[in-house]
């Protein structure tokens, strides 16, 4: 009996060929459609869900000692903003900077910077992780943004905390470039999260965030907002510019970013 | 009839009639080819997405941090990104090799040269797009990890690691596993009685895949996770920090694309109908004398 194998071979090897073609067309096309990005959009859900039922002792990232501080920390996304607003603050040395706190809270108010340095202050080295992949240890200061939060009261309705950043990513002239994060209440209390003013024991430069940034430490990078002007506590995120509750995450990234 | 007794010789049964020199047994049960076939599409696909992350950052470095300023140990790069011939590179452990058209530099959508890690045709989605890339990434994961899941309940209720893949007394002789190396080298496989069970460096194999390589995937991926780290901090002493794990990620992924080639090639010099037909139907052939 002759067995056809050969031509079969031949054919198996060709079809797996054409499968493969038709698998990177058919991918990118999928790739490309806001419903099939929504179903795969369900594997983060569920990290979401998985991450916050075994976070819910709220444990604490891991910290480290001075010696595994990075010798270069990465300045990432805007390094200098622009605009008179902020050169004006930077020439004065923050000296007139103010915190807004507003939103759904019992108390508005605006703190300066030696406000918010007479606060209790918390330090701790962690690791800053990229979205992109890269990984570097600093030192950071901050008033807990919990402490923060329980000073001007947080209202009922309250579930997220805006934070409305200096810096414009894309230079915009209608400010929908303007930098801006979310987090909600479960890591605002948290007691690792901060709202930072000083890196590796000196006050924070502009290519850091200066004068107010936020450290979320079970988060990736673009979470650790830079250029800190204004709190905002809300019940939703979905009126605020592109309605996913930040910058990166209106350009496609997902809100929830501890994986 | 197929029964469920897999490959153990004692009690594989012939299926129907077989030609003389033939004979049939049931080699796979449902649960092996259906959760195979699935790892076939949700492997292929977190590796090409896998590259479409590595892309946004294509270094790696061993310890807990590594980003520009820092040293890698591997590294796919421009040289002259900016020149109309930008010369791509690989480099590792401080050798380079150039790898222009492939690795460092690749023909970006406009058929220009651009730099990137791995090429378009390799990356989902193909263009750079990171938050798509991750999207696709941890929902396959998750699928990898449940069709794991089924995999490893089924084998360990069902006997297929006890039966199938645990290696007996007479294959673990030095002599026995020297005769089948040299039976590999040689390209030759067995047949008869000894065809109806996989030969020792097969088993070696899939049981480090299954136990070893993929467990170890799974969990330097997890420890990449900074939510996942503040539940489990013992996973970043295990890899040495993250971006120790972030290499040992890479690494295993390189570790499963070669066990697939490996695998894919021995399937052709087994006989590819037989073995394909073999992981859809169940039904395997046994030549039962020695072929010419």
């Amino acid at each position: 009996m002759r067995r056809p194998s050969v031509s079969r071979r031949g054919l198996i090897g060709a079809g797996a060929a054409g499968m493969g073609g038709l698998l990177l067309a058919g991918c990118d096309r999928l790739s490309n459609s806001p419903s099939f990005q929504t179903f795969i959009g369900s594997g983060e859900d569920l990290t979401f869900g998985a991450q916050r039922l075994l976070l819910a002792g709220q444990p604490l990232a891991r910290e480290y000692s001075i010696s595994q501080l990075s010798p270069t920390f990465k300045s990432n996304g805007t390094s200098m903003p622009g605009g008179d607003a902020y050169r004006a603050l930077l020439d004065r040395a923050f000296a007139n900077y103010h915190l807004a706190v507003e939103g759904l809270v019992a108390r508005p108010a605006r703190f300066s910077l030696a406000d918010l340095k007479a606060m209790p202050a918390r330090t701790q080295i962690t690791r800053h992780d990229c979205v992109e992949g890269w990984s570097a240890i600093g030192q950071w200061t901050g008033v807990p943004l919990g402490h923060l939060l329980r000073t001007v009261g947080v209202a009922p309705a309250a579930r997220f905390v805006v934070l409305h950043c200096a810096d414009d990513l894309e230079n915009s002239t209608d400010g929908s470039g303007q930098y801006y994060e979310s987090i909600d209440l479960f890591d605002a209390f948290h007691p690792q999260t901060l709202l930072a003013y000083a890196m590796n024991g000196k006050p924070l430069v502009p290519a850091h965030g200066a004068p107010l940034r936020l450290r979320v430490e079970r988060q990736l990078g673009y979470k650790q907002a830079k250029y800190i002007m204004r709190l905002e506590l809300v019940d939703r995120v979905d009126k605020i510019k592109g309605g996913k509750g930040g910058y990166w995450e209106d350009r496609g990234y997902e809100w929830y970013a501890g994986i | 009839m197929p029964t469920d007794s897999a490959i153990d010789p004692a009690i594989a049964a012939p299926v129907s009639r077989p030609p003389l020199d033939k004979e049939t047994i049931y080699r796979h049960t449902v649960v092996v080819r259906i959760t195979h076939w699935v790892n076939v599409i949700v492997v292929s696909l977190l590796l090409m997405s896998g590259m479409q992350i590595f892309n946004a950052h294509p270094r790696l470095y061993w310890g807990e941090y590594g980003a520009d300023a820092d040293k890698p140990w591997l590294e796919m790069t421009a040289l002259k990104p900016d020149s109309d011939h930008p010369t791509g590179v690989l480099r590792v452990a401080g050798a380079q090799v150039t790898t222009t058209g492939v690795l460092g530099v690749s023909k970006g959508a406009d058929g220009q040269p651009a730099q990137r890690g791995f090429p378009r045709w390799a990356t989902l989605p193909s263009v750079q797009d990171l938050a798509t890339g991750r999207r696709w990434h941890f929902f396959l994961a998750w699928l990898l990890v449940a069709n794991g899941l089924i995999y490893l309940l089924f084998g360990a209720f069902n006997g297929h690691f006890r039966r199938d893949l645990t290696p007996t007394g007479d294959q673990i002789r030095p002599r026995s596993i020297l005769a089948s190396i040299v039976d590999h080298i040689r390209l030759k496989h067995p047949v008869g009685e000894e065809a109806k069970r996989y030969n020792i460096l097969q088993k070696f194999a899939y049981l480090a895949v299954v136990f070893v390589i993929l467990p170890a995937m799974v969990l330097s991926g997890l420890t990449m996770s900074p939510g996942f780290d503040a539940v489990a901090p013992w996973l970043l002493s295990l890899f040495g920090g993250r971006q120790s794990a972030r290499t040992i990620h890479f690494i295993t992924a390189n570790l499963i694309v070669l066990f697939v080639i490996v695998h894919v090639v021995e399937v052709f010099i087994a006989g590819v109908g037989n073995e394909i037909r073999s992981m859809i139907t169940g039904r395997y052939a046994i030549r039962t004398e020695p072929h010419r």
